[in-house]
């Protein structure tokens, strides 16, 4: 236990101190971070939001079966023989 | 344009800004694992300093293109969601994979290469430089896999309840994993990533030895860098001979239209460019046989006959058999809650019928052929350039080795404009492999008109040109890092 416990201490110290000793490397994880705000913030809350989102596997199954036959299916309680 | 054409583009131009900084990453990690195993092995601080500086041309490319990926998986659940729904658990499974594996191992071992110097012992950073590679190298091969199932949908069987593509074993999942088509398009992905990263170091090095600086390091770089273009190259070739087979044996449009090949036959002849000819050439390269059957666009639309002699039907008889399937997967969920006996009927014709379900979407047999010219010009681009590229590193290597550079200044100039030629060829290669596999985004089976959500051409619109605004902006951000890194030298700081 007292072992593991050094590993993590020791695995954190070695990120803590690589981070604090960069130089060339600190606008790099500033711009990482920058994408990643951009991408999850924005992009993926304004822009993003996935066609099927907000229906049941069933619901899903059906919008996609009316899509792909061209024949529109009631919404019906569907069993599924999977 | 309507929003399935603005769909593709956009999808297109993530996938092509995703793909430029792939290649240099999968390429770089070789070189400077190489670099750092010669550093340890001969326990010589100049090649430990040569490796640090690859390795910090590698971080930025790796901090810029980190997540870039992440934006074709947004669109495919939102302007491609009945694709996404469609092939389920087979994309949705080596996605999670490459995600939870492959990345989270490359970037594990990229803070210990990146942190680590004089902090862990030299055997572990070398472990560590390796692993990087080799967790980016796993990377590709998942979303290969994902990709070469698109391009050959095997061991998977489309589910009509739930409207899904699934794997319903462990052996439907190694038939997955094991696609001759995802297994050849991953080690042609990682090799061309290769020959992109040694033309990379190459062009690079030539720019200080034009400018006078850092002779050593430059000419140390030239050869290790030409040697990992040279083994890309020889190893691209490989593999893209069995994407050629793969292509004539699974997707035989996207070869024909490769060829411009409108009427094919036996000792079919490969096209160098019109007007050029190679008798034989092309059955030699799709079926590794001279007297091989090649079909041409013609043949494939009216039914042929295979080297295995099995009747391909005509594209209009496909057709009859995909509106088939489609009627009878209609019927069959319309009835199997009411008339189970009746539904089961519709679902044995549904299974009868599946593997041309696709084709019912089409409206006529010409739906099937891609755009000829772009396919055709595109794989002759790759292959011009590729051979270009491969004469370049073999001179240059050649001349690094005899140590005969110095005068040759043309050379060191033709290794810069280089740099941006490999992207060329790498892009390219990929127009053949996407663009020569329309109308399809899964061969056979869903056609792109059918793949796509119900959105509004202008939304897509919007988020496209927001996206390049986006894309360009950090593509700058990363050339200004990158070329400030090169002019400062190996001589500075190493994080």
């Amino acid at each position: 236990m007292k072992d593991f416990k050094q590993t993590v201490v020791a695995v954190w110290q070695f990120y803590r101190d690589g981070f604090r000793n960069m130089t060339w490397g600190r606008p790099l994880i500033w711009l990482i971070l920058l994408k990643v705000f951009i991408l999850f913030a924005i992009l993926r809350v304004f822009f993003f939001k996935p066609a099927l989102s907000g229906l049941d596997d069933q619901e899903r199954s059906r919008v996609v079966g009316e899509r792909i036959t061209g024949a529109p299916e009631p919404p019906s309680q569907e069993t599924y023989n999977m | 344009m309507d929003v399935i054409v603005w769909s593709r583009i956009q999808f297109a131009m993530t996938a092509a800004y995703h793909w430029l900084f792939v290649p240099l990453t999968l390429g770089l990690a070789l070189v400077m694992a190489i670099m750092e195993t010669i550093y340890v092995v001969k326990k010589d601080e100049f090649w430990k300093k040569t490796a640090q500086f690859w390795v910090k041309l590698f971080a930025i490319n790796f901090a810029v293109g980190i997540a870039t990926g992440i934006i074709l998986e947004f669109e495919f659940g939102t302007n491609w969601s009945n694709y996404s729904w469609f092939v389920g658990d087979m994309f949705g499974a080596p996605l999670a994979i490459e995600g939870i594996l492959a990345f989270f191992m490359e970037a594990t071992f990229f803070a210990v290469m990146f942190f680590g110097w004089d902090k862990v012992s030299r055997r572990f950073h070398l472990a560590s430089t390796w692993l990087t590679g080799i967790g980016a190298s796993i990377s590709a091969f998942w979303i290969l896999v994902a990709n070469g199932w698109m391009q050959n949908p095997v061991g998977t069987t489309f589910n009509p309840d739930t409207v899904r593509s699934e794997m319903a074993s462990a052996q439907a999942f190694w038939e997955v994993i094991s696609n001759p088509v995802a297994v050849s398009k991953f080690f042609h992905a990682i090799t061309s990533g290769w020959v992109t990263g040694g033309v990379f170091v190459v062009g690079v090095s030539c720019w200080y030895l034009l400018k006078k600086r850092q002779r050593k390091f430059a000419k140390a770089s030239i050869l290790v860098g030409s040697l990992v273009g040279i083994a890309g190259s020889f190893a691209v070739m490989l593999s893209g001979d069995a994407s050629g087979v793969h292509a004539a044996e699974f997707q035989p449009m996207k070869l024909a239209a490769a060829e411009g090949l409108q009427d094919g036959g036996r000792r079919a002849a490969f096209t160098i460019v019109p007007g050029i000819r190679i008798p034989g050439m092309l059955s030699i390269l799709a079926t590794h046989d001279i007297d091989g059957y090649v079909p041409g666009i013609n043949d494939i639309l009216n039914g042929y006959t295979d080297n295995d002699g099995n009747e391909i039907p005509s594209v209009a008889e496909k057709m009859q058999r995909g509106r088939t399937a489609l009627d009878a997967l209609a019927r069959y969920r319309e009835l199997r809650d009411t008339d189970p006996a009746e539904a089961a009927l519709f679902r044995a014709q549904l299974e009868e019928n599946v593997q041309y379900m696709g084709y019912g979407h089409l409206e006529k047999p010409e739906d099937v052929i891609p755009p000829v010219g772009v396919v055709f010009w595109a794989f002759r681009l790759m292959i011009g350039l590729g051979m270009l590229l491969l004469l370049e590193l073999l001179v240059i290597g050649f001349l690094a080795w005899k140590d005969k550079l110095a005068g040759k200044k043309w050379l060191m100039i033709l290794s810069l404009v280089c740099i941006p030629l490999v992207y060329i060829c790498g892009q390219a290669g990929w127009v053949v492999a996407e663009v020569g596999r329309q109308p399809w985004t899964i061969q056979g089976l869903l056609p792109v008109n059918v793949a796509i959500s119900s959105l509004s051409a202008g939304a897509v619109k919007t988020t496209f040109f927001l996206f390049l605004a986006i894309f360009t902006l950090f593509l700058v951000i990363e050339i200004r890092i990158l070329v400030g890194a090169i002019k400062k030298g190996p001589e500075t700081k190493n994080e």
